[in-house]
């Protein structure tokens, strides 16, 4: 039997209406929201660690205050996205608690190394890239705050791929050995690219109720296929060559046909096993230690203003 | 002397005009308390339908920054042209990224 409830729920997300936090929704779709959106904000918190390798050994001045601001943004889509999850009833301090003991997944992306400088050109345009083919999408994702958060992150992310297109365009278009080295960051980064839309719908554990209650508009492969269409003359511009051997147009399709993925690769990752999944971690929890002090300092500067403010009032 | 109003709070009003925007400010008004300021502002700010969500907030616990010190306070931001996507300079086919 459907409560009234629910129904009013339902005739909502039909209606294209959003759901907003003081509205009643199902605890599945609360639950699928939590999972989704911290799991996006710590993508975005874990990112800055593949990039952040590079900002000290950046090759020039402009490069070095561009990536900057990029990792910058990166934290402060991190915040809006927090945010957007603590409005469904999730304490910040419980999801960094998820994060730390494994119990919440991020992007695993970011779980490959960044080798050379031209890795950081690919992520930006590659890795960035295929985020925002996928954010775009959410911008139209049915709980409201998740929406607007999309829609602000957007706006900022082009900023992030083009910088990316242009250093990597640059190192493809110099010496030999510089070209070799965009050659080989895209060679790397394609794959885990594709990955980052996640498996296959049919693998997919929660694609079918996220599409349901529009929390996803369209499925994975979808969004891969409109990353893989728009990467093939990206590649040619740049003049390397293109990493999938069988990527070819389909007339029919409309679309490029292309290999299938390394799936044993992609759930080896998910599950631990990536390049960098420890250090990551290990990382994210000694900053979080070692911050440790601003917030008691922050807590106690409270606290002195509260007791201060009551002997004010007696 | 003091009027009744001046006794009475200022709240500015926030209205959320459809699900998924944003609440925008729209005004303000005097009131003994939230409810009340909520019921004035129904009143006042969607007579016609403006509105499917209202916040009120008390005027006093907005913390605004000063438009005269905007120069100082913005000025980390006034050198960084490249944070915007037009800085960048992409061959023909491949800009529309
Ligand atoms: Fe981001
Ligand atoms: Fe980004
Ligand atoms: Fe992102």
């Amino acid at each position: 039997m459907t409560l009234p409830q629910e129904e009013n729920f339902m005739r909502k997300i039909s209606a294209e209406e959003k759901i907003e936090p003081k509205d009643w929704m199902p605890d599945a779709y609360r639950k699928n929201l939590i999972r989704q959106i911290s799991q996006h904000a710590h993508s975005e918190i874990i990112g800055m660690q593949p990039e952040g390798n590079w900002i000290t050994r950046a090759p020039s001045l402009r490069r070095k205050a561009v990536l900057l601001s990029k990792v910058q943004d990166e934290a402060g889509h991190g915040l809006y996205l927090y945010s957007a999850c603590e409005t469904l009833g999730i304490s910040r301090a419980e999801m960094i608690e998820q994060l730390q003991t494994g119990a919440a997944k991020y992007s695993s992306i970011f779980n490959y190394p960044t080798l050379t400088w031209a890795d950081v050109g690919a992520i930006g345009w590659l890795v960035d890239g295929a985020a925002i083919v996928n954010q775009v999408s959410l911008q139209r994702t049915s709980y409201g705050p998740y929406s607007r958060g999309m829609i602000r992150i957007c706006k900022e992310e082009s900023f992030h791929q083009r910088q990316g297109y242009e250093a990597i365009l640059a190192l493809a278009k110099g010496s030999e050995g510089q070209k070799a080295m965009a050659q080989d960051a895209l060679d790397r980064f394609y794959w885990p690219a594709l990955m980052m839309f996640g498996p296959h719908d049919s693998d997919s554990a929660h694609s079918q109720k996220s599409m349901e209650w529009k929390i996803k508009r369209e499925t994975n492969d979808d969004l891969r296929q409109k990353f893989i269409d728009q990467t093939v003359q990206q590649i040619e511009v740049l003049g390397l060559e293109h990493p999938d051997k069988a990527i070819k147009w389909n007339e029919e399709r409309g679309h490029y046909d292309s290999s299938d993925l390394n799936w044993d690769e992609f759930w080896s990752v998910i599950n631990g096993n990536g390049h960098c999944n420890r250090q990551r971690i290990e990382h994210h929890v000694a900053a979080h230690e070692e911050g440790e002090w601003v917030r008691d300092a922050i807590t106690a500067y409270n606290e002195k203003k509260r007791a201060k403010q009551t002997q004010d009032a007696a | 002397m003091t009027t009744a109003t001046e006794k009475l709070e200022l709240f500015e009003v926030f209205v959320r005009s459809k699900r998924g925007l944003d609440h925008k400010h729209i005004g303000s008004l005097h009131a003994e308390d939230h409810e009340q300021a909520l019921e004035y502002a129904r009143d006042c700010y969607t007579r016609r339908s403006e509105g499917v969500s209202i916040w009120v907030v008390k005027s006093n616990d907005i913390c605004a920054s000063q438009e005269d010190d905007a120069d100082c306070f913005y000025d980390p931001s006034d050198d960084k042209p490249y944070r915007h996507a037009t800085y960048y300079v992409l061959p023909d086919p491949v800009n529309n990224m």
